[in-house]
């Protein structure tokens, strides 16, 4: 029964990897490209050493979103603010970082919480609102991105905060070198792997841990679940929606430290602002479960880093775009399908089993 | 009524439902110009042979004929063009539009593709006239009440032609004034040459207004009378209703000990426009008591059951023992020690798309064998949940199916199991038995009578009359929100207890 399961939940994927993949093969037959060069140059290019450790830097900051965005799923709670937490946990982060001058652990310790904190109080926003006003978290979230947008674009171009970092760029700080975790150079020994990376990998675990090993975490899956049922079973919806969501915000708040911390030592006004709704997508993909939502990551990343290689082929490279959106539409398809069928499926299985064993009886 | 036309005749209609039949030859005829009410307990099959009357559902078997010609309903639209209007008992009105709007929605007057307000405003005031149904047609109808809403979608169906309203439990949401002005309309209809059917289980109420009555019991029609030219009581229908099967007698064995597990004080729960669902009521129950709630669905059973979770807001006190729970969480009081079978137990009880040991956990995730500390303990929780499929007779095959793959009543024995796992000090069950077979309803009686031996105080509430009374130490009957009779299982009957639980008189 369990393997059956595991088999199901591999089947919608691949289905949805197939088809996208077949999809854009027409895509490309269209616009006149050669589909083997296309997709052997990109593998070829993909698989090198230093896009594998772009690769993983990169998909390190779509885990930690996507995690974010499940925490919420997980109860239905749709957290679409990882942006809004995520730029401002890593502007505070950077703020704090460029102010220390301590040993690394204890630096780092320091700015992880900052932007854990700030991430969190942002998400809190959109909590509270839920619980005490009754607005959706799905429109406070969104608003809130945009605020903490224009927030920092003012504390960075008004406040002494920002300073003239470099070519015009202005920025906070840089982050002393022992503020900084770079990373180590193990496939590729000009492009580091983010020691990030390996934080990461910790918060998935730990992220597993939390919701199926914990009462907390059953309370938020048995919510997720069936709201009423949860609630007849004595779990306080009000607290369980400020718990998760200053959780998703803790996690989003840490979003853009691997790129702060193994790349640029400051926030610029160049930062990324979108690697939230990346995160959504690959919550979406990774069906909230991190083992699927770090191979989602991945595979996200690679269509990223290697899309760089269609240009070289003549190819534009809003393919690679394509081709995530028609994997993200095809997977979150083919999962709705496959679990319907598997309801389907195990009523009829026992069924069967109990006529059985009725008979034997 | 001189003339004895046939505005409705129903002739041998048949509905079977998968492993149910709902209506089984039902027989009966509206007379023109008449209230004709259609009794029945709840589940009996009076909406569905509704439905099937209005074409939202079709008969597998049997003719419908209006006004003397057999017709084939296939739609809502087609019941509508023959004349039939329905008036929900839930109101379907859209609140930010005024009475006119709401009253020409969905078939509203045009003149060269515009809406024509100013013929509609004078065809719905000539029949408001006609009627007797003075609304103001301009007022928004989220500032009206329950009974202008129901005017309103009495006005809304005649206003769409209709010549035979169909009312569903019309009365289920009014005060008793509302009533009053309620049947003042009907009898106005009537005058009009109207004809109404109006659905019901409050058996004083359709006495007082119904020309002709018709009973069904279990999904065919048992008998019609006329109120007007037959001595009818509440007492006669009732024994209709319920029929006259004798209750399987129980040998009750006095377990009841001195001390008071839940003690309830002056409880009221109040719904969203302030009627009180549940109408201050008090009650005691010691251990080792079974104390039954009778009482027709909805008249504030649930709310009741949800209250003393502390799942509905509720005003009054509850004691757990000697502990003052009124305002404590629901997983304090399931802590304490109180287990709860909800009556919803798809939507309360389970989480559908997990396997069974998850189930197992649900409500008593805090304690163990589930949970040891903030850690949860799936070993211990699976253990226990092989032990509650075996002691209950659950049928599955493995504890790793999710709960939608049981069949309802093996969900329902998984839930009691669940529920008197524990060592519960009380229990609070809604039909505790619904939809079991028959083997396993008397196992999971031995199971509640055995823990009542060893001191568990039990509040039960059941559509099942038998049960309660079999089960029973105390019975109180429940009528809108009200205790309003108190009976003892030793010598009443169902009759008796379905003629109190219809508010027609006082059990013995």
């Amino acid at each position: 029964m369990n393997l059956r399961r595991i088999g199901t939940s591999l089947l919608a994927p691949a289905i949805g990897l197939f088809i996208s993949l077949a999809a854009t093969a027409v895509i490309l037959i269209v616009i006149g490209a050669s589909v083997s060069t296309v997709f052997s140059s990109m593998w070829n290019y993909g698989t090198s050493p230093r896009a594998m450790s772009l690769m993983l830097n990169l998909a390190t900051t779509y885990f930690l979103s996507a995690l974010a965005v499940s925490i919420g799923f997980k109860m239905n709670l749709f957290n679409i603010g990882v942006n809004g937490q995520y730029v401002l946990g890593a502007l505070a982060g950077a703020v704090v970082a460029s102010n220390l001058t301590l040993p690394t652990i204890a630096s780092l310790t320091i700015t992880l919480l900052v932007a854990m904190v700030v991430g969190a109080a942002w998400a809190g926003i959109a909590a509270w609102l839920k619980v005490a006003r009754g607005v959706s978290e799905v429109i406070s979230t969104i608003m809130l991105n945009f605020i903490a947008i224009g927030i920092i674009s003012y504390i960075i171009v008004r406040t002494s905060v920002g300073t003239e970092t470099s070519l015009n760029v202005r920025g906070t700080k840089l982050i002393p070198e022992s503020g900084m975790l770079r990373g180590v150079a193990l496939l590729d020994p000009g492009t580091p792997i983010y020691g990030f990376f390996f934080i990461s990998i910790v918060i998935g675990i730990a992220y597993w841990f939390l919701l199926n090993r914990t009462r907390f975490g059953f309370d938020l899956r048995a919510t997720g679940k069936s709201a009423t049922a949860a609630r007849t079973s004595g779990v306080q919806s009000n607290r369980m929606i400020i718990v998760t969501m200053l959780l998703s915000g803790a996690v989003a708040g840490l979003v853009g430290l691997p790129y702060l911390l193994g790349e640029t030592g400051t926030y610029s006004l160049q930062f990324p602002t979108d690697w939230g709704f990346t995160g959504i997508a690959i919550a979406l993909l990774g069906r909230n479960n991190p083992l699927g939502i770090a191979l989602g990551a991945i595979l996200w990343a690679f269509l990223d880093i290697s899309s760089g290689q269609l240009i070289l082929e003549g190819v534009p490279r809003e393919i690679s775009t394509i081709m995530q959106g028609l994997i993200v539409i095809v997977v979150v398809i083919s999962y709705e399908i496959v679990r319907r069928n598997q309801v389907k499926s195990e009523q009829t299985s026992v069924a069967k089993a109990l006529t059985k064993q009725e008979a034997k009886v | 009524m001189a003339q004895n036309v046939l505005a409705v005749e129903l002739a041998g209609i048949w509905k079977r439902f998968p492993g149910v039949i709902a209506n089984s030859d039902i027989n009966l005829k509206v007379t023109a110009g008449t209230v004709h009410a259609i009794v029945g307990e709840n589940g009996a099959g009076k909406s569905t042979l509704m439905k099937i009357l209005y074409g939202m559902q079709k008969a597998d078997e049997g003719t419908i004929s209006i006004n003397g010609s057999e017709l084939i309903f296939s739609s809502p639209s087609d019941a509508i063009d023959a004349g039939i209007g329905m008036v929900h008992q839930h109101f379907m009105l859209a609140d930010n539009f005024t009475v006119l709007e709401n009253i020409v929605l969905g078939s509203e007057p045009k003149s060269g593709g515009k809406l024509d307000f100013a013929k509609a405003r004078q065809q719905i005031s000539d029949i408001a006239a006609e009627n007797g149904l003075a609304v103001d047609p301009d007022i928004l109808v989220s500032e009206l009440g329950v009974g202008d809403r129901q005017r309103i979608e009495i006005l809304k169906v005649l206003y769409r032609g209709a010549k035979i309203l169909i009312l569903d439990e019309p009365t289920a949401v009014l005060v008793p004034h509302e009533v009053d002005e309620l049947f003042n309309t009907l009898r106005d209809l009537k005058k009009e040459g109207l004809t109404v059917i109006f659905i019901s289980h409050k058996l004083d109420e359709v006495l007082s207004i119904a020309d002709e009555i018709t009973v069904i019991r279990q999904g065919t029609t048992v008998g019609s009378v006329n109120p007007h030219t037959q001595q009818v009581s509440a007492r006669d229908l009732a024994e209709m209703m319920v029929g006259n099967e004798l209750p399987t007698p129980q040998s009750v064995g006095d377990t009841i000990r001195d001390e008071v597990v839940l003690k309830v004080e002056n409880l009221s729960v109040f719904a969203k426009g302030g009627k009180a669902i549940v109408d201050d009521i008090s009650f005691q129950i010691r251990a080792g008591e079974i104390l039954g709630i009778a009482g027709v669905e909805g008249n504030g059973q649930a709310e009741i059951l949800d209250a003393l979770m502390g799942i509905e807001a509720a005003t009054g006190t509850v004691h757990f023992k000697t502990e003052d729970i009124s305002k404590k969480s629901t997983r304090h009081r399931r802590e304490l020690g109180i287990g709860f079978i909800p009556e919803d137990r798809q939507r309360q009880a389970l989480l559908m798309e997990a396997p069974l040991w998850e189930n197992r956990m649900l409500g008593h995730q805090t304690r163990e064998p589930n949970s040891k500390g903030f850690l949860l303990n799936p070993r211990g929780a699976k253990a226990d949940t092989k032990r509650i499929v075996k002691e209950y007779d659950v049928r599955t095959p493995s504890i790793d199916v999710l709960a939608s793959a049981l069949s309802g009543g093996n969900q329902q024995k998984l839930i009691v199991g669940r529920e008197m796992s524990g060592d519960p000090k009380l229990l609070i069950a809604a039909h505790p038995t619904r939809g079991v077979d028959v083997g396993a309803q008397a196992a999971i009686w031995d199971h509640i009578r055995n823990a009542r031996q060893a001191g568990l105080a039990v509040l039960l509430v059941s559509a099942d009359l038998d049960e309660l009374i079999g089960l029973s130490d105390t019975l109180k009957v429940l009528l809108r929100g009200k205790f309003v009779a108190d009976a003892d299982p030793a010598t009443v009957t169902p009759q008796e207890l379905g003629t109190a639980m219809t508010g027609a008189g006082k059990a013995a």
